[in-house]
């Protein structure tokens, strides 16, 4: 059995997938599925009762991802019945993609998630009237309580195995012009539907609400969209609306029609809704939001990579070099060949073990990200960064991806998963890396305290700046190549909630699993590679010479390339390729190279300049191969993943080239150079923060302009 | 008289919903409907997005979309 899972943005959804499966899901791959969709097996049962998590979303029409993702599924996989969740204290506006749902030809079952809080508020729903008028069996639950689950297993069993379609076939007052349209259009499409092998009512609603695809595809012959027409106009004619008010009005007079006489509402807001209210006065207040905000990031932040995340990170990094050293002593003394006893301890075991020591602190991470988005808060995040964000073609859902960025780009291009525009997901992983991440953190302490003495922490103050302008300038120049619309903005912010344990620990367990896959699989190799580079050289033989590995052989070759970024050194070159496995290899590989000292690296390095263009090098080149899989997985294209890659470590090289060479015409003191850059691109940002609001893309994306305010429309 | 334009905790009737495309039918379709009832609800700290009261639920919009929306004056 075939169960379909579908409703509005948080309506408790998630909560009752997981209140239904437990721990039995897995990300499922169906036809013509592109966005991830969870899918899970439904605990206890004799038969296996099979339930896909589809995108939250508000309505079937096809304007976003998530909705044709949705249709197509339930219409291509014909599920043995549509799960329809719906949020009992916000029913109207639930209850609009319940009707399009009930269009599909499929059997239906709802579930009232939150009526404990109705009742709480003393409001209440009467069930047998709601079901009755809509035609479709309501069970009434607490997903979070996990209040009505076995019965409503019992309903989605007998409404599936007895095929029990939605009753009322005609949803809309059967006196609405809107009504004689559908029926005229289903008289008048009754033979192509019944081709396509596509739900009736559907495809007539749709047409009527306009949709050109939907009429190519089922092939509609010359005269009928003449009628199609013709049906649309007296329709617009009657009821003095054009054509998607009129039939958006119909749902929502049917809607309200129902909710009359079942809904009953003394208080208008619930106690939950009462309590976020106040909050928000606080959260969400024109003075203190701001300082809450990073307030509250600052701690996450702090416990994660300097309080909890660290210590933990560390106990596990002395248990994986303590096995490490158990097996190397236990393969040593058993006379195993050394290349093998190497192969094992430095190449597998160890890349593996230095990505595994990164486990909990993503963990920790994603614990107190899961907190922040369980309890509503992230909504409220996106709600005051959105202004700031929308400059740059992005919206406020992307402020904390790139955040996360800070601390790891991988679990940064992981939470990218919450951003419910495709466009803005692919901006946002485009922009992540660009925030330097703690794993260089070590490298520029290394290269700045060498170089810069007491005025370190200057120069890294510099360099993450450096990094954020980058960010908004390439944001700004992508807002402007890119022409596509940015998607309606358009959210709730949803009441503040008590996180649940369970779908935090789900949530947590899946990230690691995530992460544990890769450092298997992709780091495993990557690991691997390198290690085989460093003891080997070209004739196959280990070395007993760094000076000799492949490595150096290749980086020596490439060294040139580095030649305009002032990068004159192969073991700064091995440092740098090195670096791809992870960006903390830069230091031990240089200290491998070179011996740990000042001086030493002085000697590779070169002036101060030198090491600035370096140091700006490093912090824009490519991420390592880890953040690389996790934007090949996110963004299921291994093209762009790559085009990602090349494009950073371009922007890397231009940049460094310009610092080096500009800093040799004008000032051979790197940080001269860094401050007139920083300069320069403040005042390219000042700039693009001042443009005023509105198109500021002439072109393509100004005709299909929907702001009718818009200046440069009259000028087109 | 334009949605955005309104204060804080004034209700108004909406009229006509301008714009076209997906944003219109967006907004169709959360409910924003010529004759409902509407309200702003909450200003953003930058001042935008807005964040409305229709059909007994809170919905935020940025407030150029909150532009198409016509309320009466």
């Amino acid at each position: 059995m075939l169960i379909a899972l579908v409703g509005n943005q948080n309506c408790g959804k998630t909560t009752l997938f997981n209140a239904l499966t437990g721990s039995n899901q897995h990300v499922g791959n169906f036809p013509g599925v592109t966005i991830d969709s969870k899918m899970g097996v439904i605990k206890n049962q004799k038969h296996e009762m099979k339930i896909v998590d589809l995108p939250g979303i508000y309505s079937l029409s096809p304007y976003s991802n998530e909705e044709i993702v949705t249709r197509d599924f339930i219409i291509q996989n014909k599920p043995d019945i549509i799960l329809n969740i719906i949020d009992a204290t916000n029913i109207e506006r639930n209850l609009y993609l319940t009707l399009q749902l009930a269009e599909l030809d499929i059997p239906m079952v709802i579930a009232l998630n939150m009526m404990d809080e109705v009742k709480n508020s003393g409001n209440s729903i009467d069930l047998n009237s709601l079901e009755n008028k809509l035609g479709i069996e309501v069970c009434s639950i607490s997903a979070s309580k996990k209040e009505g689950i076995d019965e409503l297993v019992d309903h989605i069993i007998r409404i599936a195995e007895n095929s029990i379609q939605p009753k009322v076939k005609d949803i809309c007052n059967e006196t609405s012009p809107v009504h004689r349209a559908i029926h005229a259009m289903m008289n008048l499409i009754q033979d192509h539907a019944k081709r396509e092998k596509l739900p009736l009512r559907y495809v007539a609603t749709r047409l009527i609400e306009g949709d050109e695809i939907l009429e190519k595809q089922i092939k509609l012959s010359d005269n009928e969209i003449d009628m199609l027409g013709h049906i649309v106009k007296e329709m617009e004619t009657d009821t003095k609306l054009d054509r998607e008010a009129a039939l958006a009005a119909m749902r929502y007079d049917y809607i309200d029609n129902i909710c009359k006489d079942t809904v009953h509402r003394s208080n208008p807001y619930t106690k939950e809704q009462i309590i976020s209210n106040k909050i928000d006065k606080l959260l969400t207040n024109k003075y203190l939001a701001f300082p809450i905000f990073f307030i509250i990031m600052g701690l996450v932040f702090y416990l994660t990579f300097g309080l909890i995340g660290y210590h933990l990170s560390n106990l596990f990094e002395l248990g994986i070099d303590a096995f490490i050293e158990m097996v190397r002593n236990f393969l040593t003394s058993n006379a195993i060949n050394p290349t093998v006893v190497s192969l094992v301890c430095d190449g597998a075991l160890g890349g593996v073990g230095s990505v595994l020591s990164f486990i909990p602190t993503i963990v920790t991470l994603f614990f107190f990200l899961s907190l922040l988005e369980d309890s509503g808060y992230m909504a409220r995040i996106a709600f005051i960064m959105d202004k700031p964000l929308r400059k740059l073609g992005l919206s406020g859902r992307s402020f904390v991806p790139m955040l996360i960025g800070f601390g790891c780009s991988v679990p940064a291009v992981m939470s990218s998963r919450t951003l419910t525009s495709d466009r803005d997901k692919k901006l946002t992983i485009m922009l992540v890396p660009y925030m330097s991440c703690s794993a260089k953190l070590p490298v520029f302490t290394v290269l700045t305290a060498a170089f810069f003495g007491q005025k370190s922490a200057l120069v890294m103050i510099m360099l993450y700046l450096i990094g954020i302008i980058s960010a908004i300038i390439i944001a700004f120049t992508c807002k402007l190549i890119i022409k596509s619309k940015p998607t309606p903005f358009m959210m709730e912010l949803p009441t503040y909630r008590m996180p649940g344990a369970k779908t935090t620990l789900l949530l947590m367990w899946e990230k690691a699993k995530d992460f544990i896959k890769k450092a298997f699989t992709i780091i495993f190799v990557a690991s691997l590679i390198i290690w085989f580079l460093q003891s080997f050289d070209l004739k196959l033989n280990p070395i007993t010479n760094n000076e000799n590995s492949i490595l150096a052989t290749i980086a020596r070759f490439i060294t040139p390339i580095f030649t305009p970024i002032g990068v004159n050194d192969w073991r700064v070159t091995s440092a740098i390729i090195t670096g791809l496995s992870a960006k903390e290899s830069i230091v031990s590989t240089l200290e491998l190279l070179g011996g740990g000292t000042s001086s030493s690296l002085i000697s590779m390095v070169g002036g101060s300049l030198n090491a600035i263009s370096l140091l700006v090098f490093i912090l824009l080149y490519m991420p390592c191969v880890a953040t690389y899989a996790a934007i090949k997985r996110e963004l299921k294209s291994s093209k762009t993943a790559v085009f990602y890659m090349a494009m950073q470590t371009l922007v890397a090289y231009v940049s460094a080239t310009i610092v080096y060479q500009l800093g040799r015409l004008i000032s051979p003191n790197g940080i001269d150079v860094v401050i007139i850059l920083l300069v320069i691109m403040l005042f390219a940002v000042a700039l693009i923060f001042s443009i005023k609001n509105g198109c500021s893309t002439k072109g393509t994306y100004c005709k299909n302009c929907d702001n009718p305010t818009c200046k440069f429309k009259e000028k087109e | 008289m334009k949605l955005n334009e309104l204060k804080i905790g004034v209700e108004k009737k909406i009229i006509q919903i301008e714009g076209k495309g997906a944003l219109r039918h967006r907004l169709l379709e959360m409910g924003i409907i010529p004759g409902t009832i509407v309200k702003i609800t909450k200003i953003a700290p930058f001042g935008d997005p807005i964040q409305i009261h229709i059909r007994s639920y809170e919905l935020s919009i940025r407030k150029n979309d909150a532009e198409c929306i016509i309320v009466e004056d």
